[in-house]
């Protein structure tokens, strides 16, 4: 291959090289800084991120092919878009937080940004075996991220469950596309659908058997029950503004692979896969609220919360028709921008002195720091699916499909459990507005203004979502043709 | 064409205030009052445009009136439609009668965050009114589930001991109900796509699809359940003592006079004319929950030492009339039934206003630590005592009409329900009367009730209103039945198509396969 032919073919990784630049960037930075000098290392991150949306809106609408691995469509790019956000709002909220927090900054921007360009290429990659390495790309920066705070306890446990389970789940996940490979003779997705489809291997035992490994491999890291329980010993041990970033993050790179893997490779096998999503999606969704609601610490109920959620995107992946593919990406979208709030928020208002993360931390926060307590409201609120906010629209739109789809057992357990699960925000409510005194009464440090702002700005954009959603439904559902 | 969007200006002004209000700077309270006359301000500005649109209204026509229709979701058919008929009307127009009132009547009750107050307040009328004038279902749900927020605030900050409870209990129950309405909403969407081959969720547009009668039945179950939740009717009212008992005085008002009525509002939109046959198929089973409702939200009321859970009780009686008057399916009974979610929305108001001021003075709610006010505070007493005869039901006051025409209504369909029903209305005398009798009248027993002022001022332009209104609703009930009369023909000919076909056809209903909207 010569010079010339690598030029065209590195356009549809151009995102990823912007945001692995900007990683190496911080790296570099860091390693050059003088001791105490005070250095915009996030702000390099953030032109990194900036640049690679600009590749996302030049890529869009394209179906630009790279290496033959790699397929920039409009489906990828919009996950990939909701990865930049999601590392936009991340690094806007994190100079308050990791000061407080005192983790090492340098470190921290790099592995955020490593992590993110994984997924990014984990987004576009068609390619089975591309798919692994990026999952391991990121997943390994997240495992170090975990427990970035190492003289504390529940972060190193956090973290070591994660890698520890973590690498299970890879094992698996590499052994159904050993077995992919075997009966199939590819890994490149498309082949494998054309090869599972014409070669009437759909009863293969052998298959059902890759088939099996590969939604191990997934599930783990959507945590779907029974494959989530990493999820709230890692959200907990990680710095909250961490598990605000792997909350939405790792959910929305691994959900854009395993329904790209899921609606092309797999597809002939829809009957059998879509009844084990159906169990997993219900087991999902009830542990997710139920086991919530008996939750005392704030980051482990937002954990079983974020489960949850994964269990209403899971309902999607069984609709499996059109407004289901578009509705996948609509949610991650709102899912990103409210959860990182709500995580933001905490991680802002703590310390690593005095972390608040348990409800009794919120009592009256009202008082003391009315803006924050508003934001965090709205955020749970969305999280809830109240209306006007975008959670609304997002649960809406998830449900629809379903309802279409004639799956009306998960669209009932879906509204169900939602309700059940607007009982725990509501804790956290309760807590910040109907109770007096309490921890929170000696008032939290002011945010830094670039956190306030980046809230604001969400706050604004769920409000504007949730009553004019319009064209982002629409976005989202012409950026799904290319997977049909 | 410059045609004034009234309706969406009687949603948006409320809510454009509140939010402006959260601007105001308010350290220390210094501009509480400035916050409590804007408040009261806008909403009697909203009260006046809410007369206008009356003023505006054309009472011969039976079709929805001003009506505005933006496309808002044009992929899934959803529309920004608002509509007004002579039901909605005069609903639309209580809210902005209640408002104010409930504003002025907390007026020295809210020490606390009383910026935060008039916000809610000014939000739930927002989204109230919404819920009254959508004519889309995804619309419709937005409103009606946004107005939980606001009023869970009111109850859950400024209610009384319980209130955490009560506020959650409120919100989880009337959601639970909800969700599954949401699902038939969907469905019902789904179903307007397989027919026509496009969703829609306009009201009209899917009043004019014929909807399966076994997918009435499921339809029809999830709309009435949400909607029997917030009425609330036998079984499902037991949020509602909770709520109201713990809520402060102004969410008692807007609960008891505006919420309730959300759902006999829902049912006789929604739920009737969508699913004739499912409706004609269940009203029976409705109208038994009414009446036993009735007689024993009579009961309970009867032996409650708590002024305010005795005032809720009777709601969940005198709501159950109106559930009565609607499954009667004929004109007078849906026609009482409107009159009466007013007249019950006005006398219970005030009387919730009442025991507001009476809690204000003495801090309890409990029966048993008055006596003798008749002494103390004559005027208060000669207040008390209209509202509650309006409450009663006593000819010439707000609350005979709408029972009167009820229970003609359900003599007409089946004379059991009358007759039990009928003992509600003598019920009510015996609770309201003696509740009022060992409040007010007798010796001053407690030493403490002896120095209690009588009405101040403002209390006054809180009461009068009240009291004008339910005399007016009383002598002069054609202002309201006429403009109201073309609308509720049309739900009754709209039922009236079903129920001949009724009892053969559903009976069918177990043979006939699932045609559509499912797999």
């Amino acid at each position: 291959m010569s010079v010339s032919m690598i030029g065209p073919a590195l356009n549809g990784i151009i995102p990823v090289i912007c945001v692995t630049l900007a990683g190496i960037a911080c790296m570099l930075a860091e390693a050059f800084r003088a001791r105490d000098e005070r250095m915009p290392i996030g702000g390099l991150g953030l032109i990194g991120l900036v640049g690679a949306g600009a590749a996302i809106a030049l890529l869009w609408g394209r179906n630009t092919e790279s290496f033959g691995v790699v397929r920039a469509d409009d489906f990828g790019l919009f996950v990939q878009f909701v990865l930049v956000v999601i590392g936009v709002l991340t690094i806007l909220c994190s100079p308050g937080a990791i000061e407080r927090d005192k983790l090492p900054a340098g470190e921290y921007y790099a592995l955020l940004l490593f992590a993110i360009a994984g997924m990014m290429l984990m987004a576009v990659a068609n390619d089975l075996l591309i798919i692994f390495l990026t999952l391991e790309v990121f997943s390994i920066a997240i495992y170090v991220m975990t427990g970035l705070r190492r003289e504390v306890f529940a972060s190193t446990e956090g973290a070591f469950k994660y890698f520890l389970l973590g690498g299970f789940s890879s094992a698996f996940f590499l052994y159904g596309i050993a077995f992919t490979y075997g009966l199939v003779g590819s890994t490149h997705l498309d082949r494998v659908a054309a090869v599972v489809s014409s070669q009437s291997l759909t009863g293969n035992p052998l298959l059902l058997v890759a088939l099996g490994l590969l939604l191990v491999g997934f599930a783990f890291k959507v945590s779907a029950v029974p494959f989530h329980m990493w999820t709230p010993d890692a959200y907990e041990g990680a710095p909250t503004i961490v598990t605000g970033f792997m909350s939405t993050a790792v959910k929305a790179a691994a959900f854009a692979a395993f329904a790209r893997v899921l609606f092309s490779a797999l597809e002939p096998l829809r009957g059998d896969w879509a009844p084990v999503l159906w169990v997993l999606a219900i087991c999902t969704m009830i542990l997710g609220t139920v086991v919530g609601v008996a939750q005392t610490n704030l980051k482990r109920m937002l954990a079983y919360s974020s489960i949850a959620h994964g269990g209403y995107l899971l309902v999607a992946l069984v609709a499996g028709n059109d407004n289901a593919k578009a509705s996948i990406l609509f949610y991650l979208l709102i899912y990103a921008v409210t959860n990182i709030g709500a995580f933001a928020i905490m991680a802002l208002l703590g310390s690593r002195e005095k972390p608040r993360e348990y409800l009794d931390d919120y009592k009256g926060l009202w008082h003391t720091s009315p803006v924050m307590a508003g934001l965090l409201t709205i955020f749970l609120l969305s999280l809830g699916g109240f209306p006007p906010t975008a959670g609304f629209v997002a649960k809406w739109y998830v449900f629809t499909s379903a309802v279409e789809a004639g799956q009306y057992a998960l669209a009932i357990i879906g509204v169900l459990t939602s309700v059940i699960s607007v009982f725990f925000y509501l804790r956290v409510v309760v807590m910040m507005y109907m109770s007096e005194g309490g921890a929170a009464a000696e008032a939290p440090a002011a945010p830094p203004r670039t956190a306030l702002v980046a809230l604001a700005i969400s706050v604004a954009v769920l409000f504007y979502l949730g009553v004019l959603p319009t064209r982002l439904i629409d976005l989202a559902a012409s950026s799904i043709r290319s997977i049909l | 064409m410059a045609v004034v969007p009234i309706l969406s200006l009687l949603i948006a002004l409320p809510l454009v205030g509140a939010v402006l209000l959260l601007f105001v700077r308010n350290r220390d309270h210094q501009r509480d009052g400035f916050i409590q006359w804007t408040a009261l301000g806008l909403s009697l500005v909203e009260f006046a445009a809410t007369l206008w649109m009356w003023a505006k209204f054309d009472p011969a026509s039976a079709d929805f009136q001003m009506v505005e229709k933006v496309d808002w979701i044009p992929s899934f058919g959803i529309q920004y439609a608002l509509g007004v008929d002579g039901i909605s009307l005069f609903l639309v127009v209580l809210t902005g009668f209640l408002t104010p009132l409930a504003l002025l009547g907390s007026w020295q009750s809210i020490h606390k965050q009383v910026k935060e107050f008039c916000f809610f307040m000014l939000a739930l009328e927002s989204a109230m009114i919404g819920v009254f004038l959508s004519l889309d279902m995804f619309l419709f749900y937005l409103f009606w589930d946004a107005m939980l927020i606001p009023m869970y605030f009111l109850i859950g900050i400024w209610g009384y001991e319980r209130r955490i409870y009560a506020a959650v209990k409120f919100i989880l129950y009337t959601m639970a109900g909800s969700v599954l309405m949401l699902i038939a909403i969907l469905s019902l969407a789904h179903l307007h796509s397989t027919l026509t081959g496009s969703y829609s969720f306009s009201y009209e547009a899917l009043l004019a699809i014929a909807v399966p009668r076994n997918l009435q039945v499921w339809f029809f179950l999830a709309f009435a359940v949400a909607f029997a939740i917030k009425v609330p009717l036998f079984p499902f009212h037991t949020w509602l003592p909770d709520a109201h008992v713990e809520a402060p005085t102004a969410g008692s008002v807007i609960l008891a006079g505006v919420l309730l009525k959300m759902g006999t509002y829902g049912l006789l939109r929604f739920a009737f004319p969508l699913f004739p046959d499912a409706a004609a198929y269940f009203s029976p089973l409705l109208a038994t929950l009414a009446v036993i409702g009735i007689v024993y939200g009579a009961l309970v009321a009867m032996v409650q030492p708590d002024m305010k859970k005795l005032v809720a009780y009777s709601s969940v009686s005198h709501l159950g009339f109106v559930v009565l008057g609607i499954t009667a399916m004929n004109i007078q009974g849906m026609q009482g039934a409107v009159y009466q979610m007013l007249s019950h929305g006005v006398s219970t108001g005030g009387l919730f206003l009442l025991v507001g001021m009476l809690v204000d003075r003495r801090h309890t709610r409990l029966i048993s630590e008055f006596g003798g006010l008749k002494h103390v505070a004559p005027k208060l007493v000669a207040a008390f005592f209209i509202i509650t005869l309006a409450s009663i039901g006593l000819p010439g006051l707000a609350g005979f009409v709408g029972e009167f025409l009820i229970l003609f209504g359900a003599f007409r369909w089946n004379v059991t329900f009358a007759v039990v029903a009928a003992s509600g209305v003598i019920l009510s005398a015996v609770y309201m009367l003696w509740m009022f009798q060992r409040v007010n009248y007798g010796p001053v027993t407690n030493p403490k009730n002896e120095k209690m002022a009588d009405l101040s001022t403002r209390e006054k332009w809180v009461l009068w209103p009240v009291i004008a209104m339910a005399v007016f609703m009383g002598v002069a009930p054609w202002v309201f039945l006429n403009p109201m009369k073309p609308a509720v023909n049309r739900i009754v000919a709209r039922m009236a198509e079903a129920e001949p076909k009724k009892v053969v056809e559903i009976q069918k209903m177990g043979s006939d396969p699932i045609s559509v909207g499912g797999r």
